[in-house]
């Protein structure tokens, strides 16, 4: 029987959930028996090659490309996790929420007391993706099935999630695993 | 204490006396409700209505509502844990909690509540509401992102410090804590102040103490909110 395939994307994340997904130590070895990845930073697969079981979203959109990926996932997964603050809440990026962008572009480029930028430019090239108005969680730009939280979520949540969906069980978390920090 | 009054909470017997509120007489008895803006020495302010229970049928606040002889109290139902979980849905939504960062976390009481009730991510949409942080004052700063409109700092400044430095300003949505000067800083609060110590989230926060204490020790790591109540049973 072909294995399911788990994908994996970081958008406005930091890979701290894709380090914790490492974590799990050993266990990755079970992991691997247990599914194929497909589109994701781990194997470096950049396109989906077939269906997949569950789809795995560290961060938030915080530009059109993000919300692009986010779309992409959620065509070809059946199950699809936000996993970590970023993908519920917007997380550390959200924090520019209430700062009108033009501010946050001339902190960024050249008000910045790290700022070097002699020639003064805004990036402003085609290739860039366009930043959005606001950072968005996940579940207010496709339907989310499940949550992750934490900062990242541990090892053990990750672990304990993706068991019970490759069951076919619920997730359900237990009172040390639900943590937002 | 001349007269013993029972009633029931999810039909076990629980006793107290004239004046007790339903809330004083569960803790009292090992049965806890669920709660946010109650805090024991404070007078109640039945603001957050998570500590919603039912007595004969109706909706009341267990925090304000006297207990009464044979009453049957409904606190741990489906139903209830159910709204209790909307409420803390809506309070996360509408402000701006970063727990990742924040000095309170691990000994939050939103927080714990959330981990309490099983919550992964609230149902309704972020507001990302626009919420200033007064740092002015030398040994404590106010974020009005992680306030939750409890009233537990304005009644402990005015009744317990005598100082009324908190104080709510605006209605609804706009409603928001204000103290009685341009600043924190213009304000006499002193960081001695029991209004310094009762911040139920990370609003009001003592500068130069965050995360003394190590994560897997902090208060709600291992234990859910309510346990040190529950093991008076
Ligand atoms: S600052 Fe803290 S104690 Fe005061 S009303 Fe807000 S949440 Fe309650
Ligand atoms: S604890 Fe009773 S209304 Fe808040």
């Amino acid at each position: 029987m072909e294995k399911p395939k788990v994908a994996t994307t970081s958008l406005a994340g930091c890979f701290g959930c894709h380090m914790s997904l490492l974590d799990i130590d050993d266990r990755i070895l079970k992991l691997i028996e247990l599914v194929d990845f497909d589109k994701s930073p781990i194997d470096d697969i950049k396109n989906f090659t077939g269906r997949c079981a569950v789809g795995i979203v560290e961060g938030g959109c915080c530009n059109e490309e993000n919300v692009h990926v986010l779309q992409d996932f959620r065509k070809n997964c059946d199950i699809l996790i936000s996993c970590g603050d970023c993908a519920i809440d917007g997380g550390i990026p959200a924090m520019r929420n209430n700062i009108p962008l033009k501010e946050c572009f001339d902190e960024a480029y050249h008000d910045g007391p790290t700022v070097y930028n002699p020639n003064n430019i805004t990036p402003n090239d085609k290739e860039l993706p366009l930043i959005l108005n606001k950072v968005y969680p996940c579940h207010h730009v496709v339907k989310m099935d499940y949550h992750l939280p934490g900062c990242p979520p541990s090892a053990d949540t990750l672990w304990e999630a993706l068991v019970a969906l490759l069951s076919n069980k619920p997730i359900e978390l237990p009172y040390e695993l639900i943590k937002y920090d | 204490m001349d007269k013993t009054i029972t009633f029931k909470i999810d039909g076990v017997d629980v006793k107290g006396f004239p004046g007790q509120t339903i809330m004083e007489a569960a803790d009292a008895a090992g049965v806890y409700i669920p709660r946010l803006c109650y805090l024991k020495d404070l007078t109640p302010h039945g603001s957050c209505r998570v500590c919603t229970i039912k007595v004969d049928g109706r909706a009341q606040a267990a925090c304000t509502q006297p207990i009464a002889e044979g009453v049957e109290v409904e606190n741990n139902t489906a139903e209830l844990n159910e709204k209790r979980r909307d409420i803390i849905d809506m309070f996360f939504v509408e402000g701006n909690h970063f727990c990742m960062f924040c000095e309170k976390s691990g000994n939050c009481e939103l927080q714990a509540m959330a981990y309490r009730l099983g919550i992964c991510a609230p149902k309704y949409p972020f507001q990302f509401p626009d919420c200033s942080l007064d740092a002015t004052h030398p040994d404590l700063f106010i974020d009005r992102n992680r306030c939750i409109l409890c009233g537990r700092c304005v009644n402990a400044s005015k009744v317990i410090d005598e100082k009324s430095v908190f104080e709510f300003v605006g209605r609804g949505a706009a409603k928001k804590i204000a103290v009685n000067a341009d600043t924190l800083a213009g304000t006499n609060m002193a960081v001695s102040d029991k209004a310094a110590g009762v911040c139920p989230v990370g609003a009001i926060i003592k500068k130069r103490v965050g995360f003394e204490v190590p994560v897997g020790k902090r208060l709600y790591d291992t234990e859910p909110i309510g346990s040190d109540i529950e093991a008076k049973q």
